[in-house]
């Protein structure tokens, strides 16, 4: 398969869309590619898009799921904006994806797909290959479904299964687009099909069928290549948001020496870091799927309360009803993470859409004066380091952690050089000594204001925890009115002493930049690629993305006084720029918010910074 | 039975290890004094290191108890006591959880708490104080008052369906379920043993008097004059007889138990239907704790112990069966697990 038809181009980097009907496998298409990607050398960062029905009615636009990735030769940070490639299996995925293709893009359809039914269902009144309207672009129509049938007639297998592994035809011709090796994922399917020998003869069959099709027909008369990507040296793995969550915890409970106890109930799109734990019963993790939300934070606090490194992992509505048990946490003083993988929000929302809109949740959403540390994830692989980090200050200074990722991450993927454990920091939870004759429940650390960790099963410290208010110390129950303020004040300041913990706010860029942006969480990976396009363009822009929201770094004010001009960027209606506002009145912030369950793109934000440096 | 568990060879500890230096802030006269007393009498019998005990509670006047127990505790949230009792255990499966709860704790805000817990058969030791009153909030009727009581809520009468307890928690598959009195230290202490002793989620209902909002709810159960007409002890093995001079008896009738007077219309002791605790089926189990008066006497004692794995022992078997069988056996080998590459 090495001798082509067509002349190579080097590119620096693509965006490719994978789309097809919700049962079309267009997700196990984009992930094999990837794992291609992955061997090539490249960097690279997927993101999944699909209905939150299983099986959206067939054919229509709100049954289309796809998968996108980026790749490139330098280092990619997001999942891309608009795609040079788009595989549209259908009339119906060709139309909800027109408008996150480049003008002048490759459109590789299933011709076979194009007939007056399909097109009809996809609200189209003409056949959109033949009418015209994708003049501009590279239209590339096969019959992907004949030739997929023509490619396992020699082998004895039923047309349902035949029509299943078309999208490995569609794969075959984008792996030949772009000089890729189709053998190792022949050794995929050689694996995952292990017990069902035909399925990987006709997978295979299929794959090479379009590899070689589009090689002898010479679909394209110029292939691209992609050089890899300068990544440090290293082993590196492919890794999503959520499993990279899960995967932080085990770590920090291996390197704390406490115990993983997970409680969580399945809600999109947390549910993966639950079923994922579930698989670690090897690595001593103890995951409970609870009855409810409640149930799972409050079996994690009872879990925490024994000794454990105990989580509780939801999103936005489960946030909502876990608010009074994590003000529990606040007055045990008791170590928890509660992760959120926020969706777009009020009430049900938009289950399967991203959203920074918990943020003011997360802050406030409690009753009486509940002060949490709060952390953001900034990329897919970042939520290891974050669940880490997250469970390291929740242990050491003996209080509730929210760790906000968000739909986007956590369903998104990007390559992730694999650490060793031993380099990760230490955890050292304050434990308390048995027969500690000194041991008061209350007593605390006098740097970190932490109390000790007395766990059940110890001699000699014997003590009760609960939901009202605790006499300073002793820890016993207090109706009095100057320990209640004392203690209300003692539980912020333990929070904000955390500030003395955390690394102070890095800023990308020039120090006296005219233009401060100013991000928090998810949006990292476009915010960096948009600063980083713009420093390279001499503009006067630096970048001050924040992943430590409660305390937020010491020098938060310091940085954020040395620029004329401050931006505010959310995928929300402004949250992280009002909490600055309420620290740091003294400033003039402007914001840039978008709120359609959709990523920022690199266009719209160059545009408005400009737009602001012209000013 | 009982003496083999106090056999551990540890040291005896006594009432005293488990009495808190903190003040009983409870009623004068009210039941609860009683059931402290009945657990603290239990506790040392138990052959369980005193830091191996976990009270747990939700929010009532029961779930001060915690605080009056000189053990590791929680006093939690309102209806939460089950599932973080369930966290405490499956944390660590080698304490002695204990849960207090009332009836509008375990029956109303925390019902799906309490039925998933049984459910699992999490082995805790779940003490339900029933006095069919909202206490701490001063009076409001709870899911087990008597339809047609007045309340601060219900002030022309409720119409609610009051919960059986019994009948909820066999319903949600319990493998124990005990009743007895506050007005009973003996009978108390015995099933709180008996509750111990089980494997799984042992729950316990107290019918207890509340002499404020709902004083004599349980009078005709408790009082002189009518106890020996509406108390039925029942005992593995023993036929359900009951009665002043031990004439009254229960029988099967087809699908329905029925109060018989033995001697009367041919009836003799061997008609009396036999209690077996440990039997799967819980037909019977079911009607006996439905039992009710005026119909009927209410049963005293375990109605329902069955054996059967707990969560907790099968958590930790799936634990031991996959450290044992997986090659990762650290957060190293998970990192470098499946697909991978190496940049030179």
């Amino acid at each position: 398969m090495t001798s082509k038809n067509s002349k190579v181009v080097e590119l620096e980097q693509v965006v490719i869309r994978f789309a097809g009907d919700s049962g079309d496998g267009m997700q196990l298409t984009g992930s094999l590619f990837s794992d291609s990607t992955a061997f090539a050398g490249n960097d690279f960062a997927t993101f999944p898009d699909y209905p939150s029905e299983i099986r959206a009615p067939q054919g229509t636009v709100s049954g289309v799921s796809g998968f996108q990735i980026h790749f490139g030769q330098k280092t990619v940070y997001t999942s891309g904006d608009l795609a040079d490639v788009l595989v549209a299996m259908n009339p119906a995925s060709l139309k909800a994806n027109m408008r996150w293709i480049k003008k002048g893009a490759i459109i590789i359809v299933d011709g076979d797909a194009f007939i007056e039914k399909g097109i009809d269902k996809a609200g189209y009144a003409t056949d959109p290959t033949t009418d015209g309207s994708l003049s501009g672009y590279k239209l590339i129509k096969s019959p992907i479904s004949t030739l997929t049938r023509e490619a396992v007639k020699h082998l004895d297998i039923d047309m349902k299964s035949t029509m299943k592994s078309k999208n490995m035809f569609a794969l075959g011709i984008v792996m030949y687009l772009f000089n890729r090796d189709p053998e190792h994922v022949n050794a995929y399917f050689e694996k995952k099909f292990k017990a069902n020998p035909i399925v990987i003869e006709s997978n295979k069959a299929v794959l090479a069928a379009g590899f070689n099709y589009a090689d002898t027909i010479e679909l394209f008369a110029t292939t691209y290549k992609v050089e890899p990507a300068p990544l440090e040296k290293g082993h590196y793995r492919n890794i999503t948001g959520n499993v990279a969550t899960a995967w932080g915890f085990i770590a920090a409970s291996e390197r704390s020496g406490r115990p993983l106890f997970l409680g969580s109930y399945p809600i999109t799109p947390a549910t993966e870091i639950l079923q994922e734990l579930t698989y670690h019963k090897n690595l001593n993790v103890k995951a409970f799927q609870a009855e409810d939300e409640i149930a799972g934070i409050v079996s994690a606090i009872g879990a925490s309360y024994t000794g454990a490194m105990a989580i509780t992992t939801t999103s936005g509505p489960g946030l909502s009803l876990k608010s009074e048990a994590i003000g529990l946490a606040v007055m045990t003083e008791l170590p928890l993470v509660i992760v959120d993988v926020q969706r777009g929000g009020p009430s049900t929302g938009l289950p399967t859409k991203s959203e920074q809109s918990d943020l003011m949740q997360a802050l406030f959403g409690r009753n009486g004066e509940a002060p949490v540390i709060i952390l953001a994830a900034k990329s897919s692989a970042d939520c290891f380091y974050s669940a880490y980090e997250a469970s390291k200050l929740s242990l050491e200074h003996m209080t509730p952690v929210i760790l906000l990722t968000d739909g986007s991450l956590a369903n998104g993927s990007e390559v992730f050089k694999i650490p060793r454990v031993a380099d990760l920091p230490s955890i050292q939870p304050p434990m308390a000594q048995a027969n500690d004759a000194n041991y008061k429940p209350y007593k605390r650390d006098a740097e970190s204001l932490a109390r000790q960790w007395a766990i059940p099963g110890t001699e000699g410290l014997r003590h009760r925890v609960g939901g009202l208010e605790k006499e300073d110390g002793s820890g016993n129950v207090s109706h009095d009115p100057l320990n209640h303020e004392r203690m209300t004040i003692l539980r912020e300041e333990k929070v904000q002493r955390v500030a003395n913990y955390i690394p102070e706010q890095e800023v990308f860029g020039s120090d006296d930049a005219d233009l401060l942006v100013v991000s928090w969480g998810g949006t990292y990976g476009v915010m960096i690629t948009v600063v980083e396009k713009m420093q390279e363009q001499g503009k006067s822009v630096a970048l001050a993305h924040f992943k430590h929201i409660m305390p937020l770094p010491k020098n938060t004010e310091e940085l954020l006084g040395r620029h004329k001009k401050i931006i505010v960027c959310e995928i929300n209606n402004g949250q992280f720029v009002k909490y600055l506002r309420m620290n740091f009145p003294q400033f003039k912030y402007q914001q840039y918010n978008k709120i359609q369950g959709l990523p920022f793109m690199v266009a719209e934000l160059e545009a408005k910074f400009n737009e602001l440096l012209n000013q | 039975m009982e003496n083999q568990i106090i056999e551990t060879g540890i040291v005896q500890l006594t009432k005293e290890d488990f009495s808190s230096d903190q003040m009983v802030k409870w009623c004068p006269g009210c039941g609860d004094h009683a059931i402290l007393h009945a657990v603290e009498n239990v506790f040392p019998s138990l052959g369980v290191p005193k830091e191996d005990f976990v009270v747990v509670s939700g929010i009532g006047c029961s779930s001060r108890f915690p605080y009056y127990m000189n053990t590791y505790g929680i006093h939690s949230i309102h209806g939460r006591a089950a599932a973080i009792a369930t966290g405490v255990k499956l944390a660590n499966p080698k304490l002695s959880v204990w849960m207090i709860t009332g009836d509008g704790d375990s029956m109303a805000i925390g019902g799906n708490h309490f039925i998933h817990t049984i459910r699992r058969n999490i082995d805790i030791n779940l003490l339900l104080f029933n006095n069919k009153i909202y206490g701490l909030t001063k009076g409001q009727y709870s899911p087990t008052t008597p339809k047609g009581s007045k309340t601060k809520t219900s002030p022309q009468g409720t119409y609610e369906r009051p919960f059986n307890p019994g009948v909820l928690v066999i319903g949600a598959q319990g493998t124990f379920f005990a009743r007895t009195l506050d007005t009973n230290p003996k009978a108390m202490t015995g099933v709180f043993m008996e509750a111990a002793k089980h494997k799984g989620t042992s729950v316990v209902e107290i019918l207890q008097n509340c002499v404020i909002f709902a004083n004599k709810t349980h009078d005709l159960i408790t009082s002189r004059e009518t106890r020996d007409d509406y108390q039925l002890f029942i005992e593995h093995g023993k036929p359900l007889i009951f009665g002043k001079d031990r004439k009254k008896g229960i029988v099967l009738n087809g699908t329905k138990l029925e109060v018989v007077t033995i001697g009367e219309n041919g009836i003799t002791e061997n008609d009396i239907l036999v209690h077996d605790q440990y039997e799967k089926d819980s037909g019977v189990h079911t009607m006996m704790a439905a039992m009710m008066p005026p119909e009927f006497p209410v049963a005293l004692g375990v109605i329902r112990s069955v054996p059967t794995e707990t969560f907790d022992q099968a958590m930790m078997a799936s634990i031991e069966t996959e450290k044992a069988n997986s090659n990762i056996k650290t957060v190293d080998d998970l990192l470098n697990s499946g697909a991978t590459w190496e940049i030179k």
